[in-house]
């Protein structure tokens, strides 16, 4: 076992006081002096042409003080593919169409937020309305109404996706079975608690600020800099607490800039929040996907090849939809190893809310489909299918041609113990009609290689002050959205500096403040941030042992290390001296400057996705009411490899809240569109799941590998665990009560159907 | 037309002049600054708002500010003795019963509203009890354990 002070420990959150108390700021907490409301107008067609926008009533209403269209904006398209310019395909307001309910199209800032609805009711809006298509399907059809227009998109396919490796077609003629199966997944919101929503402020200085509701403040202020046409240095992005973002607040959304745009125009702060409906409308959701999966397989149940091909509904823009349609593709051939695939994915317009990133980042959608045809494999061979996952599971240092290496891997060990803890082989296939027990698994990337906003910057960077009285400032850009990863930072830099947790302060959410960072998603803080700021501490730590070493004239042959307060010998502990006589000195030698340290992280030659992978199974048990069709969760376990854990509360935390959401997502959440239009936009109709919901048991097992390219090992805690959650209740439903359900969600009516189905086909 | 509003809020007496259709929520967060208290659906649907009144816990959202009149309000604010946390909020502390903190409020205030009326729930009675409150972070796992943590507690305080 490692001998670490910090590092692994079940330490509490660094911002747990403020959260406990309500003393928290959010930014819907933000209220300044002279703030104006501003609303959006949105569409309510999902496809029409804009003849004519009249803002004069509006305009012209005691209390508005302004009211912006495309007119008012330099007309630019933005997004978060800066560096892959096509893809760039959204306006700040929409400009000559709309092309889906909820797009903004106009904005009102007011005095008070009663005015500025009152506003928004006497706009103007000449609509010539188009027809519009609303299933990939459909959308990839000749003649489907054209969304956006352009020399890159045909037949409203904004992207398509390949990768090949191996001879696929060759090792198909190989098998010795094949079998194909066609899944549907289905959209689903973020539905963070916090809604999206941001303050700005314009100064005389010639200055922005914005507090912002956001996962990615560079990316905000790099991306608002380009639509305002004015330079990034000008622009002040804070976040403070946020509420949730679970890859839904990652990009620069129409409401941040118009905040912004209204503050220019009228001198005041705007405040801009959007109500639940609009949340759930008009922001983004997870990637709808029709998926087709074709997996040759040996009589001993080796995985030989595999072709999937998959159909995405985009909807109306871009967004993150051509990184989660890549990595559906790459997640599919996780965490088992296939030496033959191939991936055909399309990114496909619709006239709907744009689909984006959500925890998974396209993982769930690939696990749901892979686990599930793992065990209808393990069915058709009469096998268990944990011995298949065993069998074909990846190891240690696994390449993926032309896309990936895999460093650490404890996956055969996390199968092992989640089969061990649940007691597998006693209970699979043993259970009552009714009751089941089932698996699924993942592997996920521990941060995304992707510069797609084009940041000349390190990924993560570090800045760390020690004041003379041993306390630690450390200045990050991530974002602690609330998973944790503000005290994962100070986790480190304690444990480096050899000064208590309660000593270290976390400087975060504000560029002006903090180095630029990528920000929260891909799972990347704790690896990508992690190592920033270990190196940074690393570069304060050399200072205080050569002080130390000038102190104590020792050998040369010794080295130093910094533990609990003391710099000492690290083969002679006992000789050594109080951390703070150290930093003392070194302050004083310097002349005064307190003790500074900088540290960045980029990733180099780790392939097409990730630096390194996490690894996971997990084993759940149901009982499925034969009546009504419900399912109720009795038990999960997870076992779940992020190499060295940095903070074990925060670890099951994460692995606790993944499954209620992948429970969610599996069982019960469906964003329900009719023609366009969602009809289940609020938390009472869109169907979360609520405490009565969960499993009476939750089981968190860690198993620790050492990641060479993690910080003290680590890998992520944060995403990868959403994964394998819906394969995981499929399977588990199966094994219930033998019907298989590949349209997602699984909901009581689709079980009771396929019951009754299961029963005339027997005969019964 | 304002009307005036008379409420004790975590102790303290105000006299307001507030909109008739003010919900209690918008007089806590925007004339009181007590923004502990959160705003998320605005329809009753997710408890983030949860405040007690008179005792019993209700979704301020869904409450006009002059239903509450002559009153006792209890916020977030208004649960820790000084700098002194409550059991409940030191329980969410010790089992990271939080993640992004916007539901927490809430689900304190859930949970006293129950150890209050009941102060040995069993597993299943805190969950019900936290029912109308969502979270989408947890899993809500450590909080039941929070509640229950506390509620043992408190029981053997009393003992």
């Amino acid at each position: 076992m490692s001998n670490y002070s910090v590092i692994g420990k079940p330490i509490q959150r660094i911002d747990g006081y403020e959260k406990v108390t309500g003393a928290a700021k959010f930014t819907t907490d933000i209220r300044l002096s002279g703030m104006l409301w501003g609303k959006m107008l949105r569409s309510p067609h999902p496809h029409a042409k804009i003849l004519n926008i009249d803002t004069s009533k509006a305009k012209k209403l005691p209390g508005v003080k302004a009211v912006i269209t495309s007119a008012d904006t330099l007309h630019i398209k933005y997004s978060n593919w800066r560096r892959y310019p096509h893809l760039m395909d959204e306006t700040p307001l929409a400009e000559d169409k709309v092309r889906y309910i909820g797009e903004p199209v106009a904005a009102v800032a007011a005095i008070d937020e009663d005015i500025a609805e009152e506003a928004l009711g006497l706009i103007e809006v000449d609509y010539e309305v188009l027809p519009a298509v609303f299933d990939p399907l459909e959308a990839i059809k000749d003649g489907a109404p054209q969304i956006h227009e352009g020399p890159t998109v045909k037949n409203n396919i904004s992207e398509a996706r390949h990768f090949e490796f191996g001879d696929v077609d060759e090792a198909f003629k190989k098998c010795d079975r094949v079998r194909e199966d066609t899944f549907y997944l289905h959209p689903v919101s973020h539905a963070f608690l916090e809604p999206t929503n941001s303050v700005a402020s314009w100064d005389l200085n010639g200055r922005l600020t914005i507090w912002t509701s956001t996962q990615t403040p560079y990316f905000i202020q790099t991306l608002l800099a380009m639509v305002l046409g004015i330079k990034e240095g000008n622009i002040r992005v804070i976040k403070p607490h946020v509420g949730g973002g679970f890859g839904g607040k990652m990009e620069l959304f129409s409401d941040q800039y118009c905040a912004a745009r209204l503050s220019m125009l009228t001198g005041k702060p705007v405040k801009i929040e959007l109500d639940r409906e609009e949340v759930f409308i008009a922001t983004r959701r997870r990637h709808p996907m029709y998926y087709t999966l074709k997996t040759g397989y040996m009589k001993d149940g080796t995985l030989v090849a595999k072709e999937a091909k998959v159909y995405t509904d985009g909807g109306a823009y871009n967004a993150m939809g051509p990184t989660s349609l890549y990595l559906s593709g790459f997640f599919q051939i996780f965490p088992y190893t296939i030496p033959n695939y191939r991936y055909d994915g399309f990114h496909i317009y619709t006239n709907k809310n744009p689909s984006s990133a959500m925890r998974g980042f396209g993982g769930p959608q690939a696990e749901f489909t892979c686990d599930s045809q793992i065990d209808m494999i393990a069915d058709d061979l009469g096998m268990d299918p944990a011995e298949i996952r065993l069998k074909n599971g990846m190891k240690p240092g696994h390449v993926i041609p032309g896309l990936a290496k895999v460093g650490s891997c404890g996956f055969e060990e996390c199968v092992k113990k989640a089969m061990e803890s649940t007691k597998w082989k006693e209970k699979k296939g043993k259970l009552p009609m009714g009751r089941g027990i089932g698996m699924g698994c993942y592997g996920f990337m521990s941060g995304g290689v992707f510069n797609w906003i084009d940041s000349p910057y390190a990924y993560s960077a570090a800045y760390i002050r020690m004041n003379v009285d041993c306390t630690v400032d450390v200045y990050i850009g991530s974002a602690e959205i609330g998973q944790g990863s503000d005290t994962v930072a100070a986790q480190i830099a304690a444990e480096v500096l050899g000064v208590p947790m309660e000593d270290v302060k976390v400087i975060r959410g504000d560029t002006d403040s903090c180095p630029p960072d990528l920000g929260a998603w891909g799972s990347r803080q704790t690896l990508m941030t992690g190592n920033a700021v270990k190196m940074a501490a690393e570069e304060i730590k050399k200072q205080l042992i050569e002080v130390t070493a000038s102190l104590m004239v020792p050998n040369v042959v010794y080295d130093f290390d910094i533990k609990d307060g003391r710099v000492f010998i690290k083969d002679r502990p006992e000789r050594g001296i109080e951390l703070a006589e150290v930093v003392k000195t070194a302050v004083r030698a310097r002349e005064g400057q307190a003790l500074f340290g900088r540290g960045i992280y980029t990733p180099h030659g780790k392939g097409m996705v990730s630096p390194a992978y996490s690894f996971g199974a997990q084993v759940a048990e149901v009982e499925v009411d034969l009546e009504t069709g419900k399912v109720n969760m009795i038990q999960v376990t997870t076992a779940h490899d992020c190499g060295q854990v940095i903070n074990k509360l925060g670890v099951e935390g994460q692995l606790e809240g993944a499954f209620v959401m992948g429970q969610g997502y599996a069982l019960s959440e469906n964003l329900i569109t009719d023609e366009g239009k969602v009809l289940n936009p609020s938390l009472i109709d869109y169907k979360l799941m609520r405490a009565p919901d969960i499993p009476d048991n939750f089981t968190s097992l860690m198993v620790e590998t050492h990641e060479p390219e993690g910080p003290f090992g680590a890998k992520e805690a944060g995403e990868g665990l959403t994964n394998p959650n819906a394969g995981c209740i499929a399977n588990t439903i199966f094994d219930a009560v033998g019907v298989r359900i590949k349209d997602m969600p699984i909901t009581p009516e689709k079980i009771l159907k396929a019951l009754d189905e299961k029963k005339k086909k027997e005969g019964k | 037309m304002k009307k005036i509003l008379n409420v004790t809020i975590n102790g303290t007496p105000y006299e307001i002049a507030i909109k008739p259709k003010t919900t209690l929520v918008e007089v806590l967060r925007n004339e009181l600054n007590l923004t502990g208290t959160k705003r998320s659906c605005n329809a009753g649907g997710c408890s983030s708002c949860s405040v007690l009144v008179d005792g019993k816990v209700v979704n301020s959202c869904s409450v006009l500010a002059l239903q509450v009149d002559g009153k006792e309000v209890t916020t977030i604010e208004g649960i820790a003795d000084g700098a002194k946390l409550h059991p409940l909020q030191q329980a969410f502390l010790e089992h990271g019963a939080y993640q992004c903190g916007y539901c927490t409020p809430g689900m304190i205030i859930a949970g006293k509203a129950l150890l209050d009326e009941n102060p040995n729930p069993t597993k299943q009675e805190v969950k019900e009890a936290i029912a109308g409150n969502l979270c989408r972070c947890t899993g809500y796992v450590r909080i039941v354990d929070a509640i229950l943590a506390t509620a043992k507690k408190l029981q053997e305080e009393a003992k």
